[in-house]
């Protein structure tokens, strides 16, 4: 699920983690927040596929950086739905 | 009735259209803008787009299907299972436009599907419930104190809906709380109710219904057990008859005593009171005003077409001449049905993409209801469900035996199916010996398959 990226701020390089979709489907409810600190496990979001709800985790701790996703939304599988700074 | 319009999709659609021309009756199928090169479409006498890809615009869209009737001329509408199946609002509808809704009165639709008021109506009947709570209040103190007198652990469960959404399960009190918020929200976007009960749970109850069927004339009967134990997220996966290792007289007095209920309050058509069953005991969970998924094991075992007998007595048609015979008949052999869905194997992901092959053509001597064929996109709009493979042996060993064989012949390439795990299911030594209980799925011992492939 998680994917790793490196994004450049304050000067250096900061490690941030994705979480994608492991599935296509739509976004039902995102349940946390840009800024929060989650510990590993934590529900971000929940998905919604063929008539099932299914939790996307926090693939690792840390502080959700992005949340670029909306309630309603069609994503598809691969899909960026978070990012993590650990 | 001479022309029925079937407010569904895929594999529910296509049994009701059979049963439809079996008997000689025009039919209307609908579909939505993602669905039109479905089978059951062209098994229809016309049919008809009703709307976008999205059930609220197309399956749920309440007003519009009842508008295709009227112009299509129907005088009468199957809302076959899921969607609008168990919605008073739809049934009074299509009756308030003169079309005669193929299930059972709209007022006892309402009152089975709130869990407790269904429950209430039970109890007073003399069916066995597990101690459960009234309505929980907003208070969360009053709600530790209602949950207190249930004892831990427990189950909540909101009052509306179903599909196992918005039922968590809470070992102690300091999980209740967070399930209770979980719950509330769950149930309030699904079913518009954010109302919740709390249960006992049963440690390793088994999932067991009884089939029974009511025409308007007051005569009612039921069609034996099904158990449906092996269920993953709560939904069934594998449904059989008769229930492995118990003893008839106590299913047959268990399912006299439900239909008997069910037939006290003016029901009529198919109905199924779902109970869970542990240590010798049963209790009542819900009843589905409807057709259900899992009846054809019960048509396997006692050669009755559930659907055509469905038909005949919303026509108005006696019980004795739906059934054509004056009793059921009694179980003959063993029935095991196996749903197919599209999803991965291991984790129960949903699978969606191009069917590039679709081909149960091998599955020798198995009855196989197909809502998809090749050349069909599975779409994340609608439930997994592909196809339904349905076994019938002389015993369960035979039934059993007959379905590996069937589902090890089964070609599908596009998506991912859960062929694998039923497989692995249909040989597991419990599964076999027929100790099953509805968390079986989450407790067996899995093989270490790698999801790797987009196929079956």
């Amino acid at each position: 699920m998680a994917g790793c990226g490196l994004v450049k701020a304050y000067g250096g390089v900061r490690f941030m983690v994705n979480v994608v979709a492991e599935m296509a489907g739509s976004v039902w409810q995102v349940v946390s927040a840009e800024g929060q600190a989650v510990t590993e496990g934590d529900e971000l979001l929940i998905l919604e596929s063929m008539k099932m709800e299914i939790p996307v985790l926090a693939t690792c701790s840390g502080v959700v950086r992005s949340l670029p996703v909306a309630e309603g939304e069609a994503v598809a599988e691969g899909h960026v739905l978070a990012i993590i700074e650990p | 009735m001479r022309k029925l319009l079937v407010a569904n999709r895929g594999v529910a659609a296509a049994r009701i259209l059979k049963a439809a021309r079996s008997i000689e009756i025009d039919t209307v199928a609908i579909h939505s803008e993602a669905d039109s090169d479905l089978p059951y479409v062209s098994m229809a006498t016309e049919a008809y787009c009703v709307g976008g890809p999205s059930p609220r615009e197309s399956y749920l869209a309440q007003d519009r299907i009842i508008e295709v009737a009227m112009q299509a001329g129907c005088d009468s509408v199957h809302p076959g299972y899921g969607f609008l199946s168990e919605n008073a609002e739809f049934a009074a509808k299509v009756r308030a436009a003169g079309l005669l809704f193929v299930g059972p009165p709209t007022d006892l639709i309402e009152t089975l599907g709130n869990k407790a008021k269904a429950r209430d109506a039970m109890v007073g009947f003399g069916v066995p419930v597990v101690a459960s709570s009234p309505i929980l209040p907003n208070d969360p103190e009053a709600a530790f104190d209602m949950a207190a007198a249930i004892g831990y652990p427990l189950i909540v469960k909101p009052i509306a809906g179903g599909g196992g959404i918005g039922m968590l399960s809470v070992a102690d009190r300091t999980e209740l709380r967070p399930a209770l918020d979980r719950a509330r929200t769950l149930a309030e976007r699904s079913f518009g109710d954010g109302r919740l009960f709390v249960e006992r749970l049963l440690k390793r109850p088994r999932h067991i219904e009884f089939q029974v069927i009511a025409d308007q004339h007051g005569a009612v009967a039921h069609l034996y057990e099904r158990d449906c134990s092996i269920q993953r997220r709560n939904q069934k996966v594998l449904e059989e008859t008769p229930a492995p290792n118990l003893l008839r007289a106590l299913l047959d007095g268990m399912a006299s005593r439900v239909a008997n209920a069910l037939g006290q309050m003016g029901y009529q058509s198919l109905g199924t009171v779902e109970m869970l069953y542990e240590n010798g005991e049963f209790s009542f969970l819900e009843v589905n005003t409807r057709l259900q998924v899992e009846h054809a094991v019960t048509e396997e075992v006692t050669g009755i077409d559930l659907v055509m007998a469905q038909l005949r007595i919303a026509a108005g048609s006696s019980l004795e001449e739906a059934l054509g015979r004056p009793v059921p008949p009694r179980p003959e052999g063993h029935s095991v049905q196996a749903r197919i869905y599209s999803e991965d194997p291991v984790r129960f992901l949903p699978s969606a993409g191009h069917l590039d092959l679709f081909d149960f053509s091998a599955c020798d001597g198995l009855r196989v209801e197909a809502g998809y064929k090749t050349g069909n996109t599975v779409t994340t709009h609608y439930d997994p469900m592909l196809a339904k493979v349905i076994a019938h042996g002389r015993d369960r060993r035979e039934a059993i035996s007959k379905l590996v064989s069937g589902l090890r012949a089964v070609r599908v390439e596009g998506v991912r199916t859960n062929i694998p795990f039923i497989l692995e299911t249909l040989e597991n030594p419990v599964f076999l010996a027929g100790d099953v209980y509805t968390r079986f799925v989450d407790e067996m011992p899995r093989a270490a398959v790698p999801p790797a492939a987009k196929s079956a």
